[in-house]
């Protein structure tokens, strides 16, 4: 196999260059991914004004409208519309403010519950670890999607339950990396002088091992961003998610899947539009990491 | 007069997967206020589970520490805030003492925040502790690794004196920075205790280091101590074997001289099962048959100076 592979070398400056391109150069700020994530954003903030149809307006004479560009498209339906004439554009819009308000509560929620209880369990040890640690492998072990059948059919549907299955199954990652963290964290010696001083306890935790924990709270937490708008897309594509006339990308997915053949916009669009969020959220995190590490921040 | 530190039959054990590790058994040791009083022993003979117990880092298990008379052990609350700020320390590597991502004002201020000092008086005294190691007042706003080695170490030692204590632990001050850098280091602390009256326990692995800066010597083996004494006569005349090889193993300048062969074997004892007895008869080069039976007693062979070994009993 080590024919046919680049040289390491070789390879490396290969996907650098690649990857900077999308970042705009190494350490530099990521115009694309940011103006992607901004999007993003301004959709889920300003969608309402910014949509030129209403997301859920059915006009069954304009159903199956390629994109723009496409033979047989119209400029009134930039993208497209669906099955029910519905235009893709303004759901794809209307679909961003689902996804970003779930993204987000469900980060900072698991991330807050994570970090907390990671921390506890790093620091303390003994028992509190021991019962935090199951209580993470308990979480693990059970599989995400059974688990949230189980809520869909017992809570009531809509954003806040799927922030629920999110945050159930997010945490643990949140929780073992921070205490692993925390373990290499609390034999530095830094942590055994502050005590000397007379430092409290939970001052030690504020200024002493969370800003060194932001470095890795800030990766999880936009990688997650990614895989959270993806998980979210999952659960509304099986139906367990945001439910319709809510829409969500997931769900367009779902719906636009029985037209595959016939209307290829119905799943590109949806679907570029989660691998856009996912990959920027992920470039800019990058990023902010360099920014926020006080070493590199001098280079 | 008495001790500005005491300790007497000062034990710290851990409970591991596999039995009880005994890093420290039955320490006894007087520091008098304003001396150098060292620790030496080989890695893993207890002298920093020793000064982490006396930081109260660790749980003591049996025996007492008493700081100026009073029980340390025992202390709660304000007493303890108050040992808190008496007794401070210095660690080996001044890469890991610095938290990474404080500025050196915020690193030097927390303890005196800790300790309730007012806001108005919290930066003249960073200054001052800085102009006190020898570092320019500008230093305050910058973070640790803009600093070298030799720096940190000023820094870690000016963040140990800004509560201005009375005893300073002192694990391995040196022995982390470049050879060039260790005279610096070590004529600052020589410096700083005699212009503040400190007292420094000096935790060490060097003998030269102990030789050159200490007035008083404590030698550990397996978490007990086998000998005390002033330095000079200790050095000039050890009692214990343990102390004689080890002092035989240190290299001589000339290389032509006679070397006292190095009579140890083996290799340090585990301290979840130490021997029996006398914990370094295994490897002694003069043991005898009693020494497998009884751990020796102390026994004072000179003013100041006792040794534990059945060849002084």
């Amino acid at each position: 196999m080590t024919e046919t592979t680049l040289p390491r070398p070789l390879l490396g400056r290969l996907l650098r260059g690649a990857a900077s391109r999308i970042r705009g150069g190494e350490g530099g700020f990521p115009w694309l991914a940011a103006s992607v994530l901004a999007t993003v954003l301004a959709c889920a903030l300003f969608g309402p004004w910014i949509a030129p149809h209403e997301a859920g307006a059915i006009s069954l004479a304009d159903a199956m409208t390629p994109p723009a560009w496409e033979e047989g498209g119209s400029s009134e339906f930039l993208l497209g519309t669906d099955n029910l004439g519905r235009d893709i554009l303004s759901r794809i819009i209307a679909g961003a403010r689902v996804s970003a308000v779930v993204a987000l509560y469900a980060i900072v929620i698991s991330g807050l519950i994570g970090a907390v209880l990671g921390m506890a369990a790093g620091y303390f040890g003994g028992v509190v670890d021991a019962l935090i640690s199951r209580l993470i492998d308990i979480q693990m072990s059970v599989p995400s999607i059974p688990l949230a059948m189980l809520f869909a059919a017992v809570l009531p549907p809509g954003e806040a339950m799927v922030i629920f299955i999110i945050v159930l199954s997010y945490w643990t990652w949140y929780a073992r990396i921070v205490r692993g963290e925390v373990l290499s964290l609390r034999e530095r010696d830094f942590i055994a002088l502050a005590k000397i001083a007379g430092v409290a306890t939970p001052i030690i935790f504020i200024r002493h091992l969370a800003p060194n924990l932001l470095n890795i709270l800030l990766v999880l937490a936009t990688l997650q961003f990614g895989s959270v708008i993806v998980f979210e897309a999952g659960l509304s594509f099986l139906g367990l998610g945001i439910q319709p006339p809510q829409v969500s990308w997931g769900g367009m997915l779902a719906d636009g899947r029985n037209f595959i053949e016939v209307a290829w916009w119905l799943i590109t669009i949806p679907g570029i539009a989660i691998m856009a969020a996912c990959l920027a959220s992920n470039l800019v995190g990058d990023w902010l990491r360099d920014t926020f590490d006080p070493v590199r921040r001098q280079i | 007069m008495t001790a500005l530190l005491e300790l007497e039959d000062v034990a710290c054990h851990f409970r591991v997967p596999g039995g009880l590790v005994r890093a420290v058994d039955g320490v006894s040791l007087q520091v008098q206020k304003g001396e150098t009083y060292a620790l030496v022993g080989e890695s893993g003979c207890g002298k920093s589970t020793l000064a982490k117990t006396i930081l109260r880092l660790h749980p003591l298990v049996a025996g007492t520490i008493r700081f100026d008379g009073e029980d340390v052990a025992a202390m709660r609350g304000a007493d303890a805030k108050r040992y808190r700020s008496r007794v401070q320390a210095v660690f080996q590597d001044p890469y890991s003492s610095l938290n990474p991502r404080l500025r050196v004002r915020t690193i030097l201020a927390e303890p005196l925040r800790a300790h309730g000092v007012a806001r108005a008086d919290i930066a003249p005294r960073v200054d001052r502790v800085l102009g006190l190691v020898g570092l320019p007042a500008s230093s305050a706003t910058l973070y640790p690794h803009e600093f070298s080695g030799g720096q940190r170490q000023r820094i870690a030692i000016a963040r140990a004196l800004i509560l201005e204590p009375d005893l300073v632990v002192l694990d391995e001050p040196i022995s982390a920075l470049d050879v060039s850098i260790r005279a610096q280091i070590l004529s600052l602390l020589e410096k700083l205790q005699q212009e503040l009256g400190l007292t420094y326990l000096l935790i060490a692995h060097d003998l030269a280091l102990v030789e050159y800066a200490a007035d008083k010597v404590a030698v550990m083996y397996l978490g007990e101590i086998v000998e005390t004494g002033p330095v000079e006569p200790l050095f000039e005349a050890p009692k214990h074997p343990y102390t004689q090889t080890l002092l035989a193993a240190v290299p001589h300048p000339d290389p032509t001289a006679p070397r006292a062969s190095a009579d140890i074997r083996g290799e340090v004892a585990s301290a979840l099962t130490p021997p029996s007895g006398c914990r370094f008869h295994p490897r002694c080069p003069s043991c005898l048959p009693i020494c497998n039976q009884h751990a020796p007693k102390t026994v004072t062979v000179a003013p100041t100076h006792t040794v534990a070994c059945h060849l002084h009993d």
